[in-house]
């Protein structure tokens, strides 16, 4: 694989707290520029906590403290004075499913008329091809105008990665999408994902170390809020690790 | 790679205070400005009646007399301002009041808590929230109207408007707010003290004396002291109900002069200025203190269950 | 119960069981019945006297005939200016509260400061309605001043109850939002307030009841005993129609039996009525499902 030259996203002694209760520590790593970056680790290493940093949710969340430095494409993100533009630009999927309680339409019309964009012709046509994407178009074509809160847990899921792609990211963060979306779509949705790698750098939280194996190209390992090692995905999975704990892990021994 | 990549904005570039954020940025002073108007209006009712109220602390008080004396007499010359009988008359009205709501809105509470089921709880809560709901002076209406005939027919006194008159509407005015505050210290006990003494084999009645009640207990006493604040401050109800005669009541039976009720009926016929004028806001900032101390004890109580 | 088989014990215990709940049913019963039967009271003596003239109609003769058209006026009036001066602070105190207030002492110094606006006795507010809105300033007795009299009074209803229905949102609705990058003012106008609408309305309703029923604050701020006219303007003085029935009931003679009943029907049927409204709204609101 191409190794990434300049780096999208640079992390150096990066540290989250909750009140003062560390959730993760000094961690520093490269993210290439279109690249599939996996972050893999049992409940609780830090992985969600890696996310929330790079979104900048800290200035949101009370309690949560951020040390170290984060950089993205050359800017230290501690000296974004607009926060808002910042997170235009970074599409971010949770684990829990939230469908906003607007219609479907502008669930996914609400990231583009946020940077400004009113023409209805213009929104059509993305809010067509975000649900196309996340595979949710067939299913909610002709209830456009129902709640985006009342859909099944699965099509909300599917809804949050619609809205996320609305935002035309640069950055796509994704953490344990498939957590309630059934296998199938798992599938539609991944090969959709490696396709936007060629327009988006995607960092992908996962418990699956299979869907890990499928899509990222490089694979950081967490482990109780410490960085264990990063490679190569297929270097990781041969077997080429500097340390046990992460064949373990890969091997389902323990998490 | 084939296409040419798609160039995305420099973040340098992206970073400018738009109008979203200077909007974001307004509003957030605005509402910040309405919720520092509570604090404001707080500290200007505490000055402003203070203001007032300055020129007799410092000119003419006497604290001995002021506590000690039971003869207000601001319109004889000279004028005396002894507020014992007035203290004594808020005091008897509350005290009485307070025997009669504590227990019934404590009962009421955990019968509507612990024992009403479904629709039957639905509607007493409702019908509680409407008692809540009628105006003092129309209680203060009652006490004259309503009271006022009965207890003269029952205890064959020749007036009605007395502590007892006033303390029964008093009473009945504050029993829905403390039995709706009480409901809510009771509701706030998790089930599952209640499921784990129900497993034990314990009734419902154990389960409430045993396991709710203790464990809702500060609760509680916050509730009956929003009560006795509540009672404490009532103007029109006791104006109208309690005879408004400066007594030391000796029964109930006797006519009584509240606090709240001096300064309604009073006000009125003072001049700007003048010592009468400014005794009754001194009056007033005893009010303020007693109830903003009532109010902050109850808070504090509540404050601290929240926090176990 | 029927499985089981009934020990002695058992029975006893049933037995206390039922009594307690008697005991404690009969306490809520005793609570609520005296009133309604006052209530029933009420309607019967003030029903005959409530006409169209009666409440339309000027009082004559020395408010011992004719009707009450100027003291219901005046307490729209007083309602309405206190209601544009205290929902736009309150809701935006609310707003402040719940969407942008960090966990700290100022925040708690706010709360704090609810309660006793709140808790501060009716008459502690009138004398704060003479010390500043009376004479500082110097808007007389008018309505302006009682309205605002009865606005800072009635601020904890309309605050409490719009930080309720804005705590109702799920917060994982803004956390959406602002991953989105809206910030939280968008937040709170296209995802927040749109939901919370409804809630913040039955607090203004609620309002509206508490405040037509005050009598204390505007005794001496703005509401008169009597006046032969209809207020044109916020810095007249007005009647009110809370006032009116402490004026006829204890202040004037000669006014007839019925009079003072058919005022205090008209204040607690207003009174109850906005209530009631508020609660109906309340309900049906709890009972629709928008997530």
């Amino acid at each position: 694989m191409v190794a990434a030259t300049t780096a999208k996203v640079l992390l150096r002694g990066l540290s989250v707290s909750y009140h003062g209760k560390p959730a993760l520590r000094d961690v520093s790593l490269e993210i290439g520029e279109h690249e599939i970056f996996g972050i893999i680790g049992p409940a609780g290493s830090g992985k969600t906590s890696l996310l929330r940093a790079l979104n900048r949710m800290d200035s949101f969340v009370s309690g949560m403290r951020v040390a170290g430095d984060i950089i993205l494409d050359g800017r230290n993100l501690r000296d974004w004075r607009n926060l808002y533009a910042l997170r235009r630009r970074i599409g971010v999927v949770f684990p829990l499913p939230v469908g906003l309680p607007l219609s479907v339409y502008d669930n996914v019309a609400f990231a583009p008329r946020l940077r400004g964009v009113r023409r209805r012709a213009a929104l059509d046509e993305i809010v067509e091809r975000c649900l196309r994407r996340a595979a949710l178009w067939d299913e909610v074509k002709d209830r456009l105008k129902s709640l985006g809160s009342l859909l099944s847990g699965g099509q909300q899921q599917r809804l949050t990665i619609a809205r996320a792609l609305s935002q035309a990211p640069d950055l796509l963060l994704l953490d344990e999408f498939s957590i309630a979306v059934d296998p199938v779509t798992t599938m539609r949705i991944e090969d959709v994902l490696k396709e936007l790698k060629h327009e988006v750098t995607i960092v992908l939280v996962t418990n699956l170390v299979q869907q890990a194996r499928r899509l990222a190209d490089r694979t950081a390992f967490l482990l109780s809020g410490e960085l264990v090692e990063v490679g190569d995905t297929e270097d990781l999975f041969a077997g080429r690790v500097e340390d046990e704990r992460t064949r373990d892990y890969l091997e389902g021994r323990f998490g | 790679m084939g296409a040419a990549p798609e160039i995305h904005p420099r973040p340098a570039a992206a970073d400018r205070r738009d109008l979203a954020w200077w909007v974001d940025k307004s509003v957030a002073i605005l509402v910040f400005t309405g919720g520092i108007s509570a604090i404001v209006f707080i500290l200007g009712i505490f000055v402003f009646i203070t203001k007032e109220g300055f020129g007799f602390i410092f000119g003419s008080l006497d604290i001995g007399g002021f506590f000690g004396s039971t003869k207000w007499r601001p319109t004889s010359t000279p004028p005396t301002y002894g507020i014992l009988a007035l203290l004594a008359g808020t005091a008897s009205v509350t005290g009485l009041a307070m025997l009669i709501a504590v227990p019934f809105s404590l009962g009421a509470a955990i019968y509507i808590a612990e024992f009403a089921k479904g629709k039957t709880r639905e509607v007493l809560k409702v019908l509680v929230e409407m008692l809540a709901a009628i105006p003092s002076v129309v209680w203060g209406f009652i006490g004259l109207m309503v009271m006022n005939p009965l207890i003269i027919n029952a205890f064959d006194v020749p007036v009605g408007l007395c502590v007892l008159n006033s303390g029964v509407i008093l009473g009945l005015m504050a029993a829905p707010i403390m039995t709706t505050i009480a409901e809510d210290a009771l509701k706030a006990v998790p089930d599952t003290y209640r499921e784990a003494a129900e497993a034990m084999g314990a009734t419902r009645w154990q389960i409430v004396w045993k396991v709710v009640l203790p464990a809702a207990k500060t609760g509680l006493v916050a509730a009956v002291l929003l009560g006795v604040g509540r009672g404490f401050g009532e103007t029109m109800a006791v104006l109208m109900a309690s005879g408004h005669s400066v007594n030391l009541p000796t029964s109930v039976f006797d006519s009584v002069r509240a606090l709240t009720a001096t300064i309604a009926a009073e006000l009125g016929e003072t001049s700007v200025g003048s010592d009468h004028y400014r005794v009754l806001f001194t009056l007033g900032i005893l009010l303020f203190v007693v109830t903003f101390a009532i109010n902050l004890t109850a808070d504090l109580i509540v404050r601290g269950i929240r926090k176990k | 119960m029927s499985q089981f088989t009934a020990t002695p014990r058992n029975h006893r215990q049933h037995r206390r069981q039922s009594v307690v709940k008697a005991i404690f049913l009969l306490m809520t019963v005793l609570l609520i019945v005296p009133v309604l039967l006052i209530l029933t009271f009420l309607i019967v003596k003030g029903a005959p006297v409530l006409s169209f003239e009666f409440l339309f109609a000027m009082p004559e003769n020395g408010m011992t005939a004719g009707g009450i058209l100027p003291a219901l006026v005046g307490t729209v009036w007083l309602v309405t200016v206190a209601l544009l001066a205290s929902v736009p602070v309150g809701v935006a105190a609310a707003i402040y509260l719940s969407e942008y207030a960090p966990d700290n002492w100022l925040t708690r110094a706010i709360n704090l400061a609810i309660i006793n606006l709140a808790g501060v006795p009716s008459i502690v507010h009138a004398l704060f309605g003479v010390g500043a809105f009376v004479l500082f300033f110097k808007f007389g007795t008018s309505i302006l001043a009682a309205s605002l009299t009865l606005a800072i009074m009635t601020l904890p209803v309309v605050i409490v109850s719009t930080l309720e229905a804005l705590r109702s949102v799920p917060q994982a609705f803004r956390e959406a939002c602002w991953n989105m990058g809206a910030t939280r003012w968008q937040t709170i106008r296209k995802v927040v307030l749109p939901n919370s609408v409804s809630g913040i309305l039955t607090g203004v309703i609620l309002e509206v009841s508490r405040t037509a029923g005050e009598t204390a604050p505007i005794m001496f701020t703005g509401a008169a005993f009597f006046l032969p006219f209809l207020p044109q303007g916020v810095l007249d003085q007005t009647m009110a129609l809370s006032l009116h029935l402490f004026v006829i009931s204890t202040q004037v003679p000669g006014v007839p039996e019925g009079f003072p009943y058919g005022v205090a029907l008209v204040l607690i049927s207003l009174v109850l009525l906005m209530n009631a409204i508020s609660i109906g709204f309340r309900t049906w609101l709890r009972g629709r499902k928008k997530w």
